[in-house]
């Protein structure tokens, strides 16, 4: 039963942290919900097996009680990853809203850095002050992306 | 249990805030209300915390049960010496960061909700330093993360998503590991009191401690931007408004090195006071790629967000070591950061709000234009690069010190290069940007635009980190108490537990 539940837990683990390794926003949040799950499952776990409901009251044994406080507990991490996916979701048709698509872009300075060193490489090979050579200030990612 | 002790003060950093932004919210139509009530809300989350400090400087450790459970099985709320000087200093940025932002952020980013969103944070990273539980601690850094993601992302303009994004997702992972770690936790042990913890870890066979050791020096790494886990920060920082950016440079990831102490020495200090040979190379390696990161930028906030990263290895040195000497390096090293830092990159804000750019190529000669603006660099950049008298020399001198006696002197070496290193990118914004002939925006007829709640802030916090300079040895003689606690478990645990 356990072993069960924590291949549960590593599946959800592993679907998760590949979603979030794609590039569209989409699913990278997709990929923080499932490791939520997984987490929350795992917290599930740590109190025990399943038993009984946690209510304490005469004639029932210690043994057969569910351990009521990793329920709490996920309970809270459940109440927490809801409130960032709707702003997490929020982002995302933010960022779909500006550019047309949802898809992660690179740092706008490490594409400037990156085509100066081809740049410069290109002329001379010289060490350039990069300050020198800002690019045009008007767009630097509609030609990138 | 108690009744109305001295107690009482241990969760007003915490709830005035967060009584003041519900306030704001309320009032939130009237501009004048809402800066009344959250500058209200901040000095009095400051007054407590300065109380707090007053209390457990004799010794001592004030704790208060939430809700009157007993100790292991409710949520504990302490304050030991090292929590009260993180709360209170944190407190002071806080506010004067406050007043910083009304002489500076618009209308239309203020008005979306700044005031109650800040005071949130504000409250959270009070919580983070006074929680006395695991679980607590998660939801803390729940709170102050929600809170600056939406900081962060106010006004959502293009670059700010696409920042904020990264920044958001980083640290949700952490969140992820960070609940894992307390899964694993409760697994083993059956309890979240960090106080019932630090004795039944120890029970723990060794390889389990360690594993889960190490998986919360990863989560805590990665909030605090440990080497080479903090490639988000320079990433993300530089894109929101300059208050913003000053606040989350002094307090946030110095929140994620105060759980990384507090975890480390209560939870899985190594036996037999050792040092931690992996802690120093983190350090070393922090320091060293944060630094060589900030020489290669050409534009002030991008400088100073790699400087984070590179003092951060600092604080992680003295840790390592594990000695009362190394630890209370550490402790006085993240107060003077957490000041030196705010006030450099409000100095920063202030010069990109009234030349309109950060770019040192488009800079010159802010110097003769606005000197006391010069000056307060001057004063914050020569104390971060250890500079005798400044605050940051003391720090340096007593880490490299104890460094010394215990033999690391390849650590210490990489330290002080790095202070060189430091000091010359600190050069490089004050021959880029004050010196020399006004350039650009600074060239411009009438003067530069000013506003002067920004000057008084920045002025404000210039002056603490000389006060901190001046007051060395009270302070260090604090952080050394401090240390002392810290290196003792069972002073915390006989606090928590008995009271």
């Amino acid at each position: 039963m356990n072993l069960l539940m924590a291949i549960a837990v590593g599946g959800l683990y592993t679907v998760g942290v590949w979603l979030l390794l794609q590039r569209s926003l989409t699913r990278v949040v997709m990929g923080l919900v499932v490791l939520g799950h997984g987490v929350n499952l795992l917290l599930m776990l740590s109190g025990g097996r399943a038993g009984r409901a946690p209510i304490i009251h005469e004639g029932v044994e210690v043994a057969a009680y569910t351990d009521p406080l990793p329920q709490a507990l996920a309970l809270t991490a459940i109440v927490i990853s809801f409130g960032i996916t709707a702003y997490l979701l929020a982002l995302a048709w933010r960022s779909w809203a500006e550019r047309g698509d949802d898809k992660v872009e690179d740092d706008v300075e490490d594409r400037r850095i990156a085509a100066l060193a081809a740049r410069s490489g290109r002329r001379t090979g010289r060490d350039e002050d990069p300050d020198r050579h800002p690019l045009p200030r008007t767009d630097p990612m509609k030609d990138l992306s | 249990m108690n009744g109305l002790g001295d107690n009482v003060l241990v969760p007003l950093p915490v709830l005035v805030p967060l009584v003041g932004a519900a306030l704001c919210l309320l009032v939130h139509r009237w501009v004048w209300a809402r800066r009344t009530v959250s500058l209200a809300a901040s000095a009095g989350a400051t007054a407590a915390a300065v109380a707090l400090v007053a209390r457990v400087a004799d010794g001592g450790i004030v704790v208060a049960q939430a809700g009157d459970w007993p100790a292991p099985f409710g949520v504990t709320l302490a304050v030991d010496r090292f929590s009260a000087a993180m709360t209170c200093v944190s407190a002071v940025v806080v506010l004067a960061v406050l007043i910083y932002a009304i002489g500076q952020l618009e209308d239309r980013v203020e008005s979306l909700f700044f005031h109650p969103v800040y005071l949130v944070m504000a409250a959270g990273v009070a919580l983070a330093f006074i929680t006395g539980d695991l679980f607590n601690l998660f939801v803390a850094f729940e709170v102050l993360l929600i809170a600056s993601y939406v900081l962060l992302t106010l006004g959502a303009t293009r670059q700010q998503v696409r920042s904020g994004m990264t920044y958001i997702v980083i640290n949700l992972l952490a969140s992820t590991l960070f609940v894992t770690g307390v899964a694993f936790i409760y697994a083993a042990t059956g309890t979240v009191s960090l106080a019932d913890l630090s004795g039944r870890l120890a029970d723990l066979p060794d390889h389990l401690r360690t594993g889960i050791g190490l998986l919360f020096l990863g989560v805590f790494g990665i909030k605090g931007a440990l080497f080479p886990l903090f490639f988000w920060l320079p990433d993300s920082y530089p894109t929101a408004p300059s208050p913003i950016t000053a606040v989350f440079a002094g307090l946030l990831t110095k929140v994620g090195i105060y759980a990384i102490i507090r975890t480390q020495t209560l939870l899985f200090a190594p036996a037999g006071g050792r040092h931690s040979t992996f802690l120093l190379f983190v350090a070393g390696m922090t320091m060293l790629v944060g630094v060589l990161g900030a020489v290669a930028q050409g534009e002030i906030k991008r400088i100073l967000s790699f400087h984070i990263v590179s003092q951060i290895g600092y604080m992680v040195l003295g840790l390592g070591m594990f000695t009362v000497a190394g630890l209370a390096g550490a402790i006085l090293y993240i107060v003077h950061h957490i000041v030196v830092k705010t006030t450099l990159f409000c100095v920063g804000g202030v010069v990109e709000h009234s030349c309109g750019t950060g770019r040192l190529a488009q800079l010159g000669g802010v110097a003769t234009r606005a000197p006391a603006l010069a000056a307060m660099f001057g004063v914050a950049a020569l104390s971060l690069a250890g500079l005798p008298p400044f605050s940051g020399f003391v720090a340096k001198l007593a880490l490299a010190q104890e460094g010394l006696r215990q033999g690391h002197e390849l650590v210490i070496a990489v330290a002080l290069i790095v202070s060189l290193l430091t000091l010359f990118s600190m050069t490089k914004i004050w021959s880029g940007a004050f010196w020399g002939a006004p350039a650009g925006e600074v060239a411009r007829e009438g003067g530069l635009r000013q506003s002067a709640p920004m000057l008084i802030a920045t002025g404000l916090l210039a002056v603490l980190s000389l006060g901190i300079a001046f007051s060395a040895e009270p302070l260090y003689a604090y952080s050394q108490a401090a240390a002392a606690d810290l290196l003792d478990p069972s002073v915390y645990r006989e606090a928590v537990l008995t009271q």
